[in-house]
């Protein structure tokens, strides 16, 4: 702990500075916890969506409403920031604080642009399909799960700019590495639930 | 250090709203704990009032209906884990050694949102009428077509912040226990207290997120027109009983654990001899955790799964009573041929065995899903979860409060009242709930607000509510207790039982904010009784005198949660018809949500932005305080 000001103050930082402190290390730990919490939270949304995806109630069905070729673009682009996020971290381990920031941001941009998509999509989905949440118990189920992992990106987005502008301000410190890295490991854990997300919900709803 | 002193020193009211010592976290679980406890308390009395009688009119159905679901609410999310989230603050970090938790500031996060969701859970009483579905809000009973007032909104969001501070907690206790043992503190030298607590903790990181979830499904069905559970339209009603189910089951083992740590504290401790079978209760304890989570659909025998189902969580349920009566031999045989002492901390403990053992018959009887078509939903499965609940984890608790009460608070409390309240409480227990048993076998329903005379009823429910009010006397001569403690000058000894053996007695009671001036170096299991019959007077020191560093008091974890808690409040009520204008536009358009959410992520962007550097107490200071003690 007091060696947490000691490296800051005269700059060295060690190859892993997101480990250097026992907070650092504290707060990797708990992050892990934190996502296997996370992990039955959206285990439990899925096996609701799962128990209610045929449940139409003359409304639209998956089948009728999903088009492939958007929420895969979607796919691709999370997939592709959580590539630019280990970018991010390697670059971070090399401690070069400039390609750490242009990495963050690029991942930024992906998941604002995946959060477009998203948007655009529910956007049609109630205007043109007529498929809100109050539709049946198959769109309250789809839109309560999807939802739940869209404001999982968004909170995502924000924190990172957040780190950004604190990666400026401060620097790479062995303070500001562990948030770099925590986040990191927040955004591949949301890239991972969109894989089920696409697999269980749209590719599933298209041929199932 | 040049910003050692510059850190602002909280006092009075300002450093218990900003403190995040886990010490004085623990004494505001518990006083918090101890008030929800008493609310209730006295909604179970005024149950066994209404039910004194056949015919009774005390209490109106529709108010008996609130009485039962806020009283079984409050007493799990309120009462009962608070106290169980004190004694781990309280004793944890100085079992293992360490100078606080792993995270003081999730830890005071998570006490502060745990109140306001509690406070938002009985504001109901007065804001239009309380929860009235019962504990386990079944669906379609809690959607909005058959519970009309805002009651059970108020349970989903009330419960949703609560567990969220719940969750936190046990995130934070299990980063503690692994990162921030001693050195020569190995898992199995862990003391049993921190090993049931940590099982417990892992239960919650897996169990309160599905609650979460069916919180979250229920709230939107009922505020946002979803249809989860709304057959009509495609929703499944049974649904919502997996779901909480899934939750619940672990839920009652979350609150079961930590009691079976604190009796393998006290008996050791009181018998002077070591835990028998350490080993075996480890084990026990991770495959209760384990099996804990495959069982859930016992409740639900009579849902109608299907014969295969019903008989595959029967033969899951039975198993459960393998490790547990491990454990009941293992309290056994600690006691046998040891010198015991019947304090009243230890008069709990083994109180608890046999109560403990007579909740278990039950609940193996009930897991019998033939024999459960009679006995569910009567007072027979009241009697069972009462042995369980009251007679196990709250002799476990009184248990725990006698006995760490000096390492708390600096005094011991008086034991004449002690065992006064132990003889009221047991007493009064077993004739309030060991009656039920025969009210349920011979047809009384339960969460019925009255019945019909000369059914063979009427005599043991007189008994019933007649040991429900001793069991208050027990509890009033807990408080009287306490009080009388609190005048007393403070200064116990750091051992005042003389035989304790973990490393908490090894230090001042009550210890300083610091705890361990030196990191202790352990050497075996029950390491402060190693080095007592090794003939030394205090633990080796693990490192050389130094500067030791503190987080710093914040007023954010109470900011954050008063957030949360005006933002559920808009949430609750953002579709209702207001008559004034003002109201109607601030709810109706999400502005009080909005405002809630900015004040809580505000917060939270504060917290990022400004590092806490922390402060340091240096080793001239701790000199000093050694020559004041
Ligand atoms: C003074 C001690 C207590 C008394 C006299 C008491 C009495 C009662 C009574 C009369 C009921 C209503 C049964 C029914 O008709 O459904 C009940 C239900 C319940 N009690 Fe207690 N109780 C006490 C302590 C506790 C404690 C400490 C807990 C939990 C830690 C607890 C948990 C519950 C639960 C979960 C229910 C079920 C509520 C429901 O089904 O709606 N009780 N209790
Ligand atoms: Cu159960």
């Amino acid at each position: 702990m007091t060696s947490a000001h000691a490296e800051s103050v005269n700059g060295s930082l060690p190859h892993e500075p997101e480990k250097a402190t026992l907070e650092g290390r504290n707060k990797v730990l708990g992050f892990w916890l934190f996502l296997g919490g996370e992990s039955v939270l959206f285990g439990t949304l899925f096996a609701t969506f799962l128990a209610l995806r045929n449940q139409t109630n003359d409304g639209p069905t998956a089948h009728e409403l999903f088009s492939l070729p958007t929420t895969a673009a979607a796919t691709l682009i999370l997939l592709v920031s959580s590539l630019t996020s280990v970018f991010a971290v390697q670059a971070m381990h090399r401690h070069k604080a400039a390609a750490l920031r242009l990495w963050l941001i690029i991942t930024v941009i992906l998941g604002l642009g995946f959060l477009g998509l998203e948007v655009y999509e529910f956007h049609e989905y109630v205007t043109a399909e007529k498929f809100g949440m109050t539709t049946s118990a198959f769109s309250s189920a789809f839109y309560t799960l999807v939802g739940f992992h869209g404001a999982h990106v968004a909170f995502g987005v924000c924190w990172i700019g957040i780190l950004i502008g604190q990666l400026y301000k401060k620097g790479l410190t062995v303070v500001t590495a562990p948030k770099v890295y925590v986040s990191a490991m927040y955004w591949h854990f949301i890239d991972v639930v969109w894989v089920f997300i696409f697999s269980v919900v749209y590719l599933l709803g298209k041929v199932g | 250090m040049a910003h050692a002193h510059s850190v602002k020193r909280h006092t009075g009211l300002m450093d218990w709203l900003t403190t995040v010592d886990h010490k004085k976290i623990a004494i505001l679980y518990l006083l918090a704990g101890g008030l929800f406890f008493g609310f209730g308390g006295v909604e179970a009395l005024l149950i066994r009032l209404q039910l004194i009688k056949p015919m009774n009119d005390l209490v109106s159905a529709q108010t008996f209906n609130e009485l039962i679901t806020m009283h079984g609410t409050t007493m799990i999310f309120l009462g009962v884990m608070p106290v169980i989230f004190a004694l781990m603050n309280a004793v944890i970090p100085l079992q293992i050694g360490a100078r606080d938790v792993a995270f003081p500031f999730v830890n005071a996060l998570g006490f502060w949102t745990f109140l306001f969701g509690g406070i938002l859970l009985n504001l109901s009483w007065i804001m239009g009428g309380a929860p009235d579905a019962g504990w386990t809000a079944y669906t379609p009973l809690s959607t909005s077509t058959y519970s009309t007032t805002h009651g059970v909104d108020f349970y989903t969001v009330g419960l949703q912040i609560a567990g969220l501070g719940t969750l936190i907690g046990g995130i934070n206790f299990l980063a503690t226990i692994i990162t921030m043992r001693a050195p020569g503190m190995s898992f199995m030298r862990m003391p049993m207290f921190t090993w049931t607590s940590f099982i417990t903790s892992a239960m919650i990181l897996f169990a309160f997120p599905a609650i979460t979830v069916g919180l979250v499904l229920l709230s939107f069905d009922r505020i946002l027109g979803a249809n989860f559970f709304e057959v009509s339209n495609g929703g499944n009603p049974v649904l919502w009983q997996h779901i909480f189910w899934i939750f619940g089951h672990p839920e009652v083992y979350i609150l079961i654990l930590p009691a079976f740590g604190v009796i393998s504290e006290v008996i050791p401790t009181f018998a002077r001899k070591r835990l028998f079978g350490y080993s075996s209760m480890v084990f026990a304890t991770i495959l209760i955790a384990f099996l804990g989570f495959m069982v859930w659909a016992h409740h639900m025998f009579t849902t109608g799964l299907g014969p295969i189902a019903n008989a595959l969580f029967s033969i899951a349920t039975m198993l459960i009573a393998v490790p547990t009566g491990i454990k009941i031999f293992n309290w056994l045989f600690t006691m046998w041929g040891g010198q015991i002492r019947f304090t009243s901390a230890n008069l709990f403990a083994i109180g608890f065995v046999p109560t403990f053992v007579m909740g278990g018959v039950t609940g193996v009887m009930l897991a019998s899903a033939p024999a459960d078509y009679q006995f569910h939903d009567t007072y027979f499965v009241v009697a069972h979860f009462h042995y369980v609940i009251v007679g196990g984890l709250v002799f476990g608790l009184f248990a725990g409060l006698h006995y760490w009460w000096p390492k708390m608070f600096g005094r011991v409390l008086n034991e004449t009242i002690g065992k006064w309240t132990f003889w009221f409480f047991a007493i009064g227990f077993h004739l309030t709930f060991f009656v039920q048993h025969f009210l349920g076998l011979m047809g009384m329903q339960r969460r019925i607000f009255t019945y019909l005379p000369n059914q063979d009823f009427d005599t043991l429910n007189l008994v019933s509510t007649v040991g429900a009010f001793l069991m208050a006397v027990g509890v009033l001569l807990f408080l009287f207790n306490c009080f009388m403690t609190a005048a007393k000058p403070k200064g116990v000894a750091n051992d005042p039982w003389e035989d304790g053996r973990t490393l908490e007695w090894a230090i001042p009671s009550p210890p300083p904010e610091y705890n361990f001036k030196q990191i202790p170096l352990v050497r075996g299991l029950d390491a402060y009784w190693k080095e007592k019959m090794a003939g030394n007077k205090e633990m080796t020191p693990a490192e050389p005198l130094g500067s030791i560093h503190m987080p710093s008091p914040t007023i954010l974890p109470f900011v954050m949660s008063v957030g949360i808690f005006i933002a559920g409040l808009g949430l609750m009520f953002s579709s209702e018809k207001f008559n004034n204008s003002f109201m109607s536009m601030i709810f109706n358009n999400w502005i009080v949500v909005i405002i809630g959410l900015v004040i809580t992520f505000g917060s939270m962007l504060l917290r990022s932005l400004f590092d806490d550097h922390g402060w340091h107490i240096e080793p001239e200071e701790l000199e000093e305080e050694g020559v004041k003690a």
